[in-house]
């Protein structure tokens, strides 16, 4: 499908070339060639972002999630990044500051929000 | 009629078009002879702008799909440490299916159907060991999600897939049309599951287990039992009363039967219970800020609805009011990675709930709270 797009794409602007050449000597078939190129270019570039969208839209990205870890006896508190194993209220080691056990408190992702739709109906 | 306009409008341009009137000419034929094709053909080429744009989401799908196949094999490897290579048995569950019981004569249809999911509960785990026999219980249970998580996919591809070839074989703009009509909604459904898969996989909390987050940080530093399947309850002081928190035990990826566990509190209590506030994950809708929480009153919790047909038989029997407390999520949300957002709706959730044992209940009185939802990456 690619190589069908880029051989158009490489036609479309031999078109274009070829106008601007012949355009002093014929000027009726330079338009004809003009167009038929412009129009050429125009879809194999719509085709080629199209193909980039999908394939971008083919990953599945997920945002890192993080493991908050805290002493209750200090307050000392701690964010890292998720480990296979972790769960919220799971005790872990010593704190570092005050010996006891610290436990972890939060698991969670934040996700960087797009900009907001306006509308007047969103409050 | 706006065909047409375009084309007298290109006609108008045309009359100033530059150069030779042969040009026109062969312009003005092209124009006549768009016209006279979308006019016999619109139909058939609306139908290939729709095939085309299921075909895009049906490559998408499939690749979703090997994603969680993959996904599925590489965490039972990984876990399970098997014998054998569990490909084939793996292949062999995504394409497992479940017959609902017959509603002819509807009467008792609810214990049929606890039966069915009964035994497809067991024969679930059944697979899942004999997949992974190295799997300790919260990972044989957190399998048995991504499993799920993957078999969804597989069956979302399959129904897609049936449509767009089904279409393509009748070229019937109707069956092509009701597929490419709801596909948004499937993809979003799809991408939720998709996003769910790393989540069951590594066993990380899920927006679906808001409620039993709350019913966690209410448990937490209490003693707990074990209760009906698969819950655990925990009696806790709160504002004065006796609270009976309960919810599905973690941090292994389930849900309990909520049901069972209320219905065992109320007649362990010989019915002496003055209120029940249940809380759940609940879909939001658009427009509605990710992890609002509303109240008001019922049974929250989803599901088949053998379990909310359970606890409304039993607090009918003795009359208990019941409140219900929603942290407002959508399908994306709710099973995949729990968000900031939703977390921070669970201590509003705990305020709601102080404040509603506060107005509605006397100081010695005994509550139950249910925390309802998948308890996967919390614990008690």
């Amino acid at each position: 499908m690619i190589l069908v797009v880029l051989i158009t794409l490489v036609l479309s602007l031999l078109a274009v070339v070829l106008s601007v050449v012949v355009q002093p000597t014929n000027s009726e078939a330079s338009l004809l060639l003009l167009a038929i190129g412009g129009g050429g270019l125009i879809l194999s570039v719509y085709v080629l972002i199209q193909m980039r969208r999908r394939m971008k839209a083919l990953r599945i990205e997920i945002p890192p999630v993080n493991t908050t870890i805290e002493c209750r006896k200090c307050g000392f508190k701690s964010v890292r990044e998720f480990q296979r194993g972790d769960y919220i209220f799971k005790e872990l080691d010593k704190c570092q500051k005050c010996d006891d056990k610290m436990i972890i408190t939060a698991i969670y992702r934040e996700v960087q929000e797009k900009e907001k739709e306006r509308s007047p109906f969103l409050s | 009629m706006g065909l047409l306009a375009a084309i007298a409008a290109s006609q108008n341009l045309l009359a100033q078009f530059p150069g030779d009137s042969n040009v026109q000419l062969v312009l003005n034929l092209l124009f006549y002879v768009i016209f006279v094709v979308f006019i016999l053909y619109g139909q058939r080429i609306q139908m290939y702008v729709m095939l085309r744009e299921v075909e895009g989401s049906l490559y998408k799908l499939k690749f979703i799909r090997e994603e969680g196949r993959k996904t599925a094999i590489d965490t039972i490897k990984e876990i399970g440490k098997p014998q054998t290579d569990p490909t084939q048995r793996v292949d062999k569950f995504l394409d497992y299916f479940t017959i609902a019981p017959q509603s002819l004569d509807p009467a008792g249809v609810v214990w049929k159907l606890e039966h069915i999911l009964d035994v497809r509960d067991t024969r679930f785990k059944d697979e899942v060991k004999l997949m992974a026999p190295s799997a300790d219980a919260t990972n044989a249970y957190n399998l048995e999600n991504t499993l799920e998580a993957a078999m969804a996919l597989n069956y979302i591809y399959k129904i897609i897939r049936h449509f767009y070839l089904l279409g393509k074989k009748t070229l019937s703009l109707y069956v092509i049309m009701q597929i490419q009509m709801i596909l948004p909604l499937v993809m979003r459904e799809a991408e939720a599951y998709a996003s769910a898969l790393k989540a069951f996989a590594y066993g990380q909390p899920i927006g679906d287990g808001a409620g039993a987050l709350v019913a966690a940080k209410l448990t937490h530093g209490h003693e707990t039992k074990k209760i009906e399947k698969d819950c655990i309850v925990a009696t806790v002081p709160l504002e004065g009363r006796t609270a009976f928190v309960i919810k599905a035990e973690g941090p292994g990826g389930n849900v309990g039967k909520p049901g069972d566990a209320v219905k065992t509190v109320i007649e362990e209590n010989q019915g002496k219970v003055s209120m029940i506030i249940m809380i759940d994950a609940a879909l939001k809708l658009e427009g509605e800020a990710l992890g609002e929480v509303s109240e008001g009153v019922g049974a929250a919790i989803g599901g088949p609805g053998v379990d909310q047909f359970k606890i409304e038989d039993s607090i009918l029997k003795y009359h208990i009011p019941i409140n219900a407390i929603v942290v407002k999520e959508d399908i994306g949300d709710a099973v995949s990675p729990m968000r900031k957002e939703i977390f921070d709706g669970v201590e509003k959730a705990l305020e709601s709930i102080k404040r509603l044992i506060l107005e509605k209940t006397k100081e010695g009185d005994k509550v139950i709270i249910a925390g309802v939802g998948n308890s996967i990456g919390i614990g008690q």
